[in-house]
């Protein structure tokens, strides 16, 4: 059992991190052109709205708000110490969870039956999906059935995910916890571990640059005032190749 | 003053016979491939009619373009905030049913089935699937459907004209439709790179070439509703954006662009325009009323000496000044004042300009009186029991431009927002050059009559006699001026190329063992 927790616990985390980085910049480095959304909106478009919208924002909720309560702890405590606010906080959770099951199920529904888009779905794509599927399954049962998550995750979990980033992992805490909580755990690792290989990327580049961007962009190939001048025409640029 | 360059086009439209030849070149070199077979970076449309992908020019439906709103320009359907808050979803974006489903036909079959008593078929399977499809739509559905009720009456063009303007368009005996050959703009202003939130398509800052980086592409799709001319296109298969590159690797080598170099009827001019990068933020945001001529404002004169001293100030090359000053697309525009840009109204400031046709206005009908003509012709002759004569006469000069065939407020919101001042000046000045030519060879036409159509024109004879060339005379080099691209510029500063003189030459750069490096 120890040996398992260890695995689980301690080296999968570490694993997946350093492939999530590798591969990452591997991918992004030599095959920039595998980065994409590859939307399928082009070839359905209705019913994909009813179920890319809500799990987009679904996750993105999810995601922020596990992120949150691994940042800030203290705060999300002292929040949760009114009752009232509690259930607010896990309301809203459980909401959003929510959304995202019956997004995917949508989503899952949607690829099934529709011709066109079988013919976009590779085999990543369908173990993302399950993936994905189970995680947020496990993630709903856990908030009906161990309550109350916000609090013990910023209570238990925070301290034991910020001793991984400090290399010191302190797994006692987690190995004592319900086998559904421990499969969500090591659900996000391997989620982690994997994205590099899926459609999950185009997370990493989302736009967010755009906002500040000028809305028209020109490229010069070169600099062609200076390369007129026989006096300038390297200054900017040095040959490379001696 | 920032002078720079573009290379800028004009398709003649009196002169397209829709063909489809400049198509099926574009098809075969850049977009026979997997998730691009539905592609059309030039296509041929006839109009009236909804075009490809059906009824593009409605932006009510696909939000394309730029919109003014108390002297400022925003996308219609994408930037900043409407794009980054569509993102997951863009609701004003067309999808594979509104272009076509693409498909090919099962040829094997006709020689793979087994020995029958029917004879086999090829049937149409699509592309996407690969499952037998009835085909409904292809890109040229409406190929010479003029008149049609799904078609040519459902031309967005034709919203702001009568009811009973639009049925006289669509009489029987009056019906008449020209060809609109379409492909990237290549605008100053481009709503595609505007809308794109990778920053992905950009515009060549040496030729005005706008291009896709496919490696930066993350397919958020928003140039496809960005565009108001539908030209840029989703790859559904690499998950990537594509549009026409006006063959800049043909262009760097000093060829014409494919769809251009196979153009049967010769429509098409291509060359280097300068213009006035200062001038085009004013020209975007120009008054209704001054729309088109704001936007040829921006381009000059390559003549002038104020505006070759600040082109090469910006670096541009003396050859490609040159060219400009050859440019057929300068002539058209800007000497002669004949070519005007598709749909101004949308403010991206496109660079290709069409001379709108003549030939659907310029006949009219008159009713006659048939009786007489009929009884002449013998029993086994086919005779029709109507009492319309399709009249080409050019007694009344300018009379059958204003009961032409074809409203001019058609035409005017296709080439001049609207504006039927502005084609009809046009079409005067096609009109007169035909006069002109028509006393110097068929010499039905007095001389005084000529002389006066196009000193109504503003057309001197010498003018005329240059129209009349570049229009039907033009040899290949007079209608594609293309500048050197300078590669060895761009070359040179990446690599010094006097340094390895001596050593191994081609492919790689080592020296040998024995000499070192
Ligand atoms: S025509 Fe469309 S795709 Fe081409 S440059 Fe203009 S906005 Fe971009
Ligand atoms: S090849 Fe030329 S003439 Fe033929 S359809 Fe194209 S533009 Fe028109």
């Amino acid at each position: 059992m120890n040996t398992l927790n260890n695995f689980l616990f301690i080296a999968l985390p570490y694993i997946a991190i350093v492939v999530f980085l590798v591969g990452n910049i591997y991918r992004y480095v030599s095959t920039q052109f595998t980065y994409s959304s590859l939307s399928a909106q082009f070839l359905e478009d209705k019913q994909g709205f009813w179920g890319t919208v809500p799990f987009h924002i679904g996750i993105l909720m999810l995601f922020l708000g596990h992120l949150a309560i691994f940042l800030f702890p203290e705060a999300t405590l002292a929040w949760n110490s009114n009752p009232v606010r509690l259930i607010i906080h896990e309301g809203i959770a459980f909401t959003f969870g929510l959304t995202v099951l019956i997004a995917l199920i949508g989503l899952m529904l949607r690829r099934l039956f529709n011709k066109r888009l079988r013919v976009v779905t590779s085999k990543m794509d369908i173990v993302i999906e399950l993936l994905l599927l189970t995680q947020v399954i496990l993630g709903c049962w856990i908030a009906l059935g161990y309550r109350w998550g916000t609090s013990w995750f910023a209570a238990d979990l925070t301290p034991y995910l910020w001793s991984i980033f400090q290399f010191d992992p302190q797994i006692q805490a987690v190995s004592a916890l319900p086998l559904v909580i421990k499969l969500h755990i090591v659900g996000a690792f391997v989620i982690v571990l994997i994205f590099p290989f899926t459609r999950l990327v185009h997370f990493l580049v989302a736009p967010i640059h755009y906002l500040w961007r000028p809305y028209q962009v020109v490229i010069w190939y070169w600099d062609k005032q200076k390369i007129r001048k026989s006096s300038t025409a390297w200054t900017s640029h040095r040959p490379q190749n001696n | 003053m920032d002078i720079r360059s573009q290379i800028s086009m004009v398709f003649h439209l009196d002169k397209c016979i829709g063909c489809h030849t400049c198509s099926i070149a574009c098809k075969n070199i850049w977009t026979d491939r997997k998730g691009a077979e539905y592609m059309w970076w030039n296509n041929v449309e006839t109009k009236p009619g909804t075009g490809y992908p059906g009824k593009w020019e409605d932006q009510l439906i696909y939000k394309g373009g730029w919109e003014k709103q108390d002297n400022v320009l925003s996308l219609k359907g994408a930037g900043k905030r409407k794009g980054l808050s569509n993102i997951f979803h863009n609701p004003n974006m067309p999808v594979i049913d509104d272009y076509y489903e693409p498909f090919t036909y099962k040829y094997l079959d006709l020689i793979e089935s087994p020995a029958g008593d029917d004879q086999p078929t090829a049937r149409p399977v699509s592309l996407i699937t690969g499952d037998p499809i009835d085909i409904k739509m292809g890109p040229n559905w409406d190929d010479d459907l003029s008149g049609s009720p799904d078609y040519a009456r459902k031309d967005p063009n034709l919203a702001n004209l009568s009811p009973a303007e639009q049925e006289a368009m669509f009489q029987l005996e009056r019906m008449a439709f020209f060809y609109l050959p379409r492909i990237c703009n290549h605008c100053l202003n481009p709503a595609c790179v505007a809308s794109c939130p990778s920053g992905a398509i950009y515009k060549r800052g040496e030729d005005g070439i706008v291009l896709i980086n496919q490696n930066e592409c993350r397919a958020w799709r928003m140039c496809v509703t960005g565009c108001p001319y539908k030209k840029s296109y989703y790859n559904w298969h690499s998950g990537k954006s594509e549009k026409c590159i006006l063959c800049y690797p043909r262009i760097e080598a000093g060829h014409a662009p494919a769809c251009m170099h196979s153009c049967v009827g010769r429509i098409r001019y291509l060359g280097v325009i300068l213009y006035d990068a200062d001038k085009i933020e004013a020209a975007a945001l120009a008054d209704e009323a001054n729309l088109i001529d704001q936007q040829l404002d921006i381009l000059q004169d390559p003549f002038d000496p104020e505006v070759i001293e600040s082109a090469k100030q910006n670096g541009v090359a003396d050859s490609t000044i040159r060219a400009a000053q050859f440019s057929p697309v300068y002539k058209f525009v800007k000497k002669w004042g004949m070519a005007l840009p598709l749909h101004a109204e949308w403010r991206t400031l496109p660079m290709l300009f069409y001379v709108p046709p003549l030939l659907p206005v310029m006949a009219s009908l008159s009713e006659v009186d048939n009786t007489e003509q009929a009884a002449k012709m013998g029993d086994i002759a086919k005779h029709w029991d109507d009492n319309w004569l399709y009249d080409t006469s050019t007694e009344e000069l300018w009379g059958s431009i204003e009961q032409a065939r074809f409203p001019l407020q058609y035409m005017a919101n296709l080439f001049s927002a609207g504006d039927t001042e502005k084609v009809k000046t046009v079409i005067k000045k096609l009109m007169a050059v035909r006069i002109y030519r028509r006393w110097k060879t068929v010499g039905d036409i007095s001389e005084e009559k000529s002389n006066e159509t196009l000193q109504q024109a503003g057309l001197t004879a010498s003018t005329a006699e240059d129209i009349y060339y570049l229009t039907s005379l033009a040899k290949f080099d007079d209608r594609f001026v293309i500048p050197a691209a300078h590669r060895e510029q761009a070359i040179e500063m990446l690599e010094d190329t006097g340094d390895k003189k001596g050593s191994a030459g081609f492919g790689f750069k080592e020296g040998t063992a024995r000499r070192g490096p």
